[in-house]
C-alpha cells in the first residue's frame, strides 16, 4: 500500500505528530480523500496549499495520477517560479 | 502523447531558425503594453505615498474632480472590501486582500511609493494636476526597511492582525515575522558532531529588481454593457483577468484580456498594478484608460525580490564528505507576507546527497514595496549562502572546489531536505562537463581569480492550452495562451512542425487572448516549452491522425495502411508501393471534400516537469586601487533535458547570468532615513550593460526528461541561481578576501581589501 511521507508541520497540525503512513490508494484523488477522512482538514490542505511528489515526479492540481502500492508520496509545498 | 525519442534524430527540433518575432521587434514594430490606444482614450496616473508607513487619515479628491479635463478619481473606497484568504492561484500564495490593497492603500500606507488614488484625465499633464490637487492627511508612523530589525522585538508593526505561523504555541503578539518554516532531514547534531571540519558564516543580499526594460502598461475599455477588455504586457493574460475579476467583484466572463508583446518580465509581471485601477476608472468615466508607468514607479512599487540574511555552517569529514549542512533564511517580503524563503529553504542544498540537513526560513515584512516573483524565487539568495561557505569548506579541507561538489553531488534516488527523491537529474553531468572545460584550466593573469558555483531549480508545469489549424496552402498556425517571454514562440512552433514533419517556416505561432484560446497559467516557472509544448505536440500528433484518416479516404485504402513521414501521408510497411505520398498540401487543399478544416486542439495539466541543475565557473580581475571587480570570463553549465532551440537556450543561459553578475556586483536599493527610495533610475540603480560583461559561454548539457515528448526541461530560471556565489569565490581566489555582503560593488570591495591590508 503506499506510504505517504507527511513532513513535519504537516504531521504535526493534523496526524498527531505521525511523519509517514500508510494509505490503501490506487489513485492520488483517492489518497486525498483518504487522507481526509483520517485526518479531517488535511485533504483540503493538500489541494489548496502543498503539492505531492510521487516516487520523485512533483504533481500539483491533479487528481488524475495512478498510484502503485509500493509508490512513495511526498507531502511538499507548492512550487511556482519566476 | 507519443514519445519521439532521445536520440537526436530530428529535423526540426535542435536547430536554430530565426525566430518568428524577431523582424517585428528588431525593426521596432512590434506592439508593446503602451503601444496601444482607443479612440477617446483617458490618461490614467496614480497618487503615491510620500511616507514609507502611515495612517491615511482624510483624502479629499474633489479638488481634482473640480478640475475641468478630470472625468474620474477613485480611492481604495471604489473597489471591493476583500477579505484575508490566502490562495495559491499564480506565481506563489497570494491574498487577495493583500493584493487589493497593495494596488490601492486603505487605511495605511506601507511604504514609499504605495498608491493611494488614481485619476483619469483627458491629457497627461491635467492628470498631473490633478494627482497634485488630491488632499491626503497621514499620520506618519515608524518604519522599518531591514529584515533582521523588522524581526527584532520592538520594530514598528506593519500589521496589527499579523500573527507569526508555523510556531508553537501559537503567539498572542502580533510581528513582522509572517511565517516561521522548517525543513528537516537526518540528526543535524550527529552531522555536526561527525563532522571534522566545520564553515560558519553570515551573508546577506540586497533587494534586486528584476529591471525589465518596459514598464508596466495597459489600456481598459468598460462598454455600457458591463463587458470590459484590457489590452496590456503581462506574464498571463489570464492572470489578470482573474486577478481584475477577483479584485473588482467582477464575473471573468465579463473580461476579455489581450496580451502585448513584453518587453521582460523574469516574474515580476505576475502581478497586477495598474489594470484593476484602469478598470475602474474606465467604468467609472465611461471611456477608455491607458495608463503607463514611468521607470520611478517601476521601481517605487513595482517587485523587487527579497533582501535576505543567509546564515550557512556546513560540517565535513576530512576527505570532503559533507556530514552536515545547516541554514537559516530571513527573507524580506516588503509590506505584505510573502517571500519565496520557502523555495528558497527547498533550493538552498538540493544539489547534493546529505545525510544531515537542518533548514530554517523566516518570512518577514517590512516598509518596502511587495516583493514579486524573480526568476528561480528565492533560490539564487539561498545559493549565495550555501555555495560560498561551500567553497570556503573546500578551502579549509584543501580540496578542489569541484571534487567536493562531485564527491557530494545529487544524482537519481538522493533525498531532498524537502522530502521527494530525485529522478533523472543531470547535476553531476554538469560538474563534469565543467570540470572537463577549457576554461577551468586556463591560466589566470594578476589579479585575478576563479570561482565556481552550483545552482538548482524545480521547473514546473500546470494547465495549458494549443491549438494547431492546417491552412489551405498546407502551412499552420499554432496558437497558445501563454505570452512568449523568452522564444516559446519558437519553440512551440518548431515542435509542431517536427511532428508535422514540415519546415518550422510554414508553421505561425500566435498568442491567443482570453476568449480565443483555453485557460492556460501564466508564463513561469520555465514551463512554457515544457507545458504547453506538450499540449502543442498533443494537438499536432491529433492533426496527423487525422491527416492520416484524410489520406486514407482519398486513397480508398485502410487507415492502417497511412504511416505519417517528413510531411506526408506515406504507404505503411506492408502496402509499400501500392500509392504515392500525399502531401500535406494537398491534403489541405482537399481538405472541404473530406470533411472540412483540419484543426485540433489539447488542453492539459501537465506534470512531471524534470528539475534543472547548472554549474558555472567565473574568471573576475580585481583592480586593487579601486575595487572595481571585472569578469573577464564566465561559462554556464545547465542540464536543459533537450534544447529545442538551441540559441534560445542559450539566450536564457546569458540572460540568467547578466542578471546575476548585477546582483552580485552592483544592484541596490538605497533608502534615505525617512524610508524614502533614493536610487528610483537606471543611472543610480546599475544593472550591467554589455561593457561589463565578457562573453558568456553556455554549455548546453542534455539529460532528457522522460516525461516530455522531445525531453525538455525548464530552461529560465536555473541560470541565475549560481552567479552570485561564483563572483564571490572568484573574487576571494584573487585577492584573498571574502565578500560576504552584496552588493559587490567597488567601494565595498575597496574597504575589504583595505582592512585585510591593515
Amino acid at each position: 500500500m503506499p506510504r505517504v511521507i507527511l513532513g513535519g508541520e504537516v504531521g504535526r497540525r493534523y496526524a498527531g505528530g505521525a511523519t509517514e503512513i500508510a494509505v490503501e490508494a490506487d489513485t492520488l484523488r483517492h489518497l486525498l480523500l483518504e487522507l481526509d477522512r483520517r485526518f479531517p482538514g488535511l485533504g483540503r490542505q493538500i489541494e489548496e496549499g502543498m503539492a505531492v511528489a510521487i516516487d520523485g515526479t512533483i504533481y500539483q492540481d491533479t487528481y488524475v495520477v495512478p498510484l502503485r502500492p509500493e509508490s512513495e508520496v511526498c507531502l511538499i509545498p507548492r512550487i511556482a517560479g519566476g | 502523447m507519443t514519445s519521439h525519442g532521445h536520440s537526436n534524430g530530428f529535423k526540426v527540433v535542435g536547430t536554430r531558425p530565426i525566430r518568428p518575432d524577431g523582424v517585428e521587434k528588431v525593426t521596432g514594430r512590434a506592439a508593446f503594453g503602451a503601444d496601444f490606444s482607443l479612440p477617446g482614450m483617458l490618461v490614467g496616473k496614480v497618487k503615491r505615498s510620500p511616507h514609507a508607513h502611515a495612517r491615511i487619515r482624510t483624502i479629499n479628491v474633489a479638488p481634482a474632480l473640480a478640475l475641468p479635463g478630470v472625468k474620474a478619481v477613485i480611492t481604495a473606497a471604489d473597489l471591493p472590501e476583500i477579505p484575508s484568504e490566502e490562495s495559491f492561484v499564480g506565481e506563489g500564495p497570494i491574498n487577495f486582500r493583500d493584493l487589493s490593497r497593495n494596488c490601492l492603500a486603505r487605511d495605511k500606507v506601507l511604504y514609499e511609493g504605495h498608491a493611494v488614488a488614481a485619476v483619469a484625465a483627458t491629457s497627461s499633464a491635467i492628470a498631473d494636476e490633478a494627482l497634485e490637487r488630491i488632499e491626503i492627511t497621514y499620520e506618519p508612523l515608524p518604519h522599518v526597511i531591514d529584515v533582521e530589525a523588522a524581526m527584532a522585538p520592538g520594530a514598528p508593526l506593519l500589521h496589527d492582525d499579523l500573527f507569526t505561523q508555523g510556531v508553537e504555541p501559537a503567539p498572542t503578539r502580533p510581528s513582522n515575522i509572517a511565517k516561521r518554516l522548517q525543513f528537516v532531514l537526518g540528526d543535524i547534531a550527529a552531522g555536526l558532531r561527525a563532522a571534522e571540519a566545520v564553515v560558519e558564516r553570515r551573508y546577506t543580499t540586497q533587494p534586486v529588481h528584476q529591471a525589465y526594460i518596459e514598464p508596466h502598461a495597459c489600456v481598459a475599455a468598460v462598454a455600457a454593457d458591463g463587458q470590459c477588455q484590457i489590452w496590456c504586457s503581462s506574464q498571463g493574460q489570464f492572470m489578470v483577468r482573474a486577478y481584475c475579476a477577483k479584485l473588482l467583484g467582477m464575473g471573468i466572463a465579463n473580461i476579455r484580456v489581450t496580451p502585448a508583446e513584453i518587453g521582460g518580465g523574469f516574474g515580476g509581471k505576475t502581478l497586477v498594478y495598474l489594470e484593476p485601477l484602469a478598470v475602474a476608472l474606465a467604468k467609472k468615466s465611461g471611456r477608455p484608460v491607458k495608463m503607463v508607468m514611468t521607470r520611478e514607479e517601476v521601481f517605487r512599487a513595482t517587485g523587487p525580490t527579497s533582501g535576505a540574511v543567509v546564515e550557512v555552517k556546513l560540517g565535513a569529514t576530512r576527505d570532503g564528505k559533507i556530514t552536515a549542512a545547516q541554514a537559516v533564511l530571513k527573507y524580506q517580503a516588503g509590506a505584505f507576507p510573502g517571500s519565496p524563503v520557502q523555495p528558497g529553504c527547498m533550493a538552498a542544498f538540493s544539489m547534493y546527497d546529505l545525510p544531515n540537513v537542518h533548514i530554517t526560513g523566516y518570512d518577514v515584512v517590512c516598509n518596502r514595496p511587495k516583493v514579486a516573483a524573480y526568476r528561480a524565487p528565492g533560490a539564487p539568495i539561498a545559493s549565495f549562502g550555501v555555495e560560498s561557505c561551500l567553497d570556503e569548506l573546500a578551502r579549509t579541507l584543501g580540496m578542489d572546489p569541484l571534487a567536493l561538489r562531485e564527491k557530494n553531488a545529487a544524482r537519481e534516488g538522493t533525498r531532498t531536505a524537502y522530502g521527494p527523491v530525485f529522478n533523472e537529474i543531470g547535476y553531476i553531468d554538469t560538474v563534469t562537463a565543467a570540470k572537463k572545460h577549457a576554461h577551468y584550466s586556463a591560466p589566470l593573469g594578476p589579479h585575478q581569480g576563479r570561482g565556481v558555483a552550483s545552482g538548482f531549480w524545480f521547473n514546473v508545469g500546470g494547465e495549458s492550452s494549443a491549438e494547431v489549424h492546417v491552412n489551405e496552402d498546407g502551412s499552420a498556425v499554432v496558437v497558445s495562451g501563454n505570452p512568449d517571454i523568452g522564444g516559446s514562440r519558437a519553440s512551440l512552433a518548431m515542435m509542431a512542425a517536427e511532428v508535422l514533419g514540415i519546415p518550422v517556416e510554414r508553421v505561425r505561432p500566435i498568442v491567443g487572448d482570453t476568449s480565443s484560446i483555453g485557460y492556460s497559467f501564466l508564463t513561469g516557472g520555465s514551463r512554457v516549452t515544457f507545458a504547453t509544448g506538450m499540449a502543442v505536440v498533443q494537438a499536432a500528433e491529433e492533426v496527423v491522425a487525422e491527416l492520416k484518416r484524410r489520406a486514407a479516404m482519398i486513397l480508398d485504402v485502410s487507415p492502417d495502411a497511412v504511416a505519417w513521414k517528413d510531411g506526408a501521408a506515406v504507404p505503411t510497411e506492408s502496402y509499400l508501393g501500392k500509392f504515392d505520398p500525399l502531401s500535406l498540401a494537398t491534403l489541405a487543399l482537399k481538405a472541404g471534400r473530406t470533411g472540412g478544416p483540419i484543426s485540433a486542439k489539447a488542453s492539459i495539466n501537465a506534470q512531471g516537469a524534470g528539475p534543472g541543475f547548472a554549474t558555472h565557473i567565473c574568471d573576475v580581475e580585481v583592480d586593487p586601487e579601486t575595487g572595481k571587480v571585472h569578469v573577464v570570463r564566465y561559462t554556464a553549465v545547465q542540464d536543459v533535458g533537450r534544447a529545442i532551440h538551441p540559441s534560445y537556450v542559450e539566450g536564457q543561459i546569458q540572460g540568467g547570468v547578466a542578471q546575476g553578475i548585477g546582483w552580485a556586483l552592483n544592484e541596490e536599493y538605497i533608502y534615505d532615513g525617512c524610508g524614502r527610495l533614493e536610487n528610483p533610475g537606471f543611472l543610480d540603480y546599475r544593472v550591467p550593460v554589455a561593457s561589463d560583461l565578457p562573453m558568456i559561454d553556455a554549455v548546453i548539457v542534455e539529460v532528457p526528461n522522460p516525461r516530455h515528448p522531445f525531453g525538455a526541461r525548464g530552461v529560465g530560471e536555473v541560470p541565475i541561481v549560481p552567479p552570485m556565489a561564483a563572483l564571490a569565490n572568484a573574487i576571494f581566489d584573487a585577492v584573498g578576501v571574502r565578500l560576504a555582503d552584496l552588493p559587490m560593488s567597488p567601494p565595498k570591495v575597496l574597504a575589504a581589501l583595505t582592512a585585510a591590508r591593515n
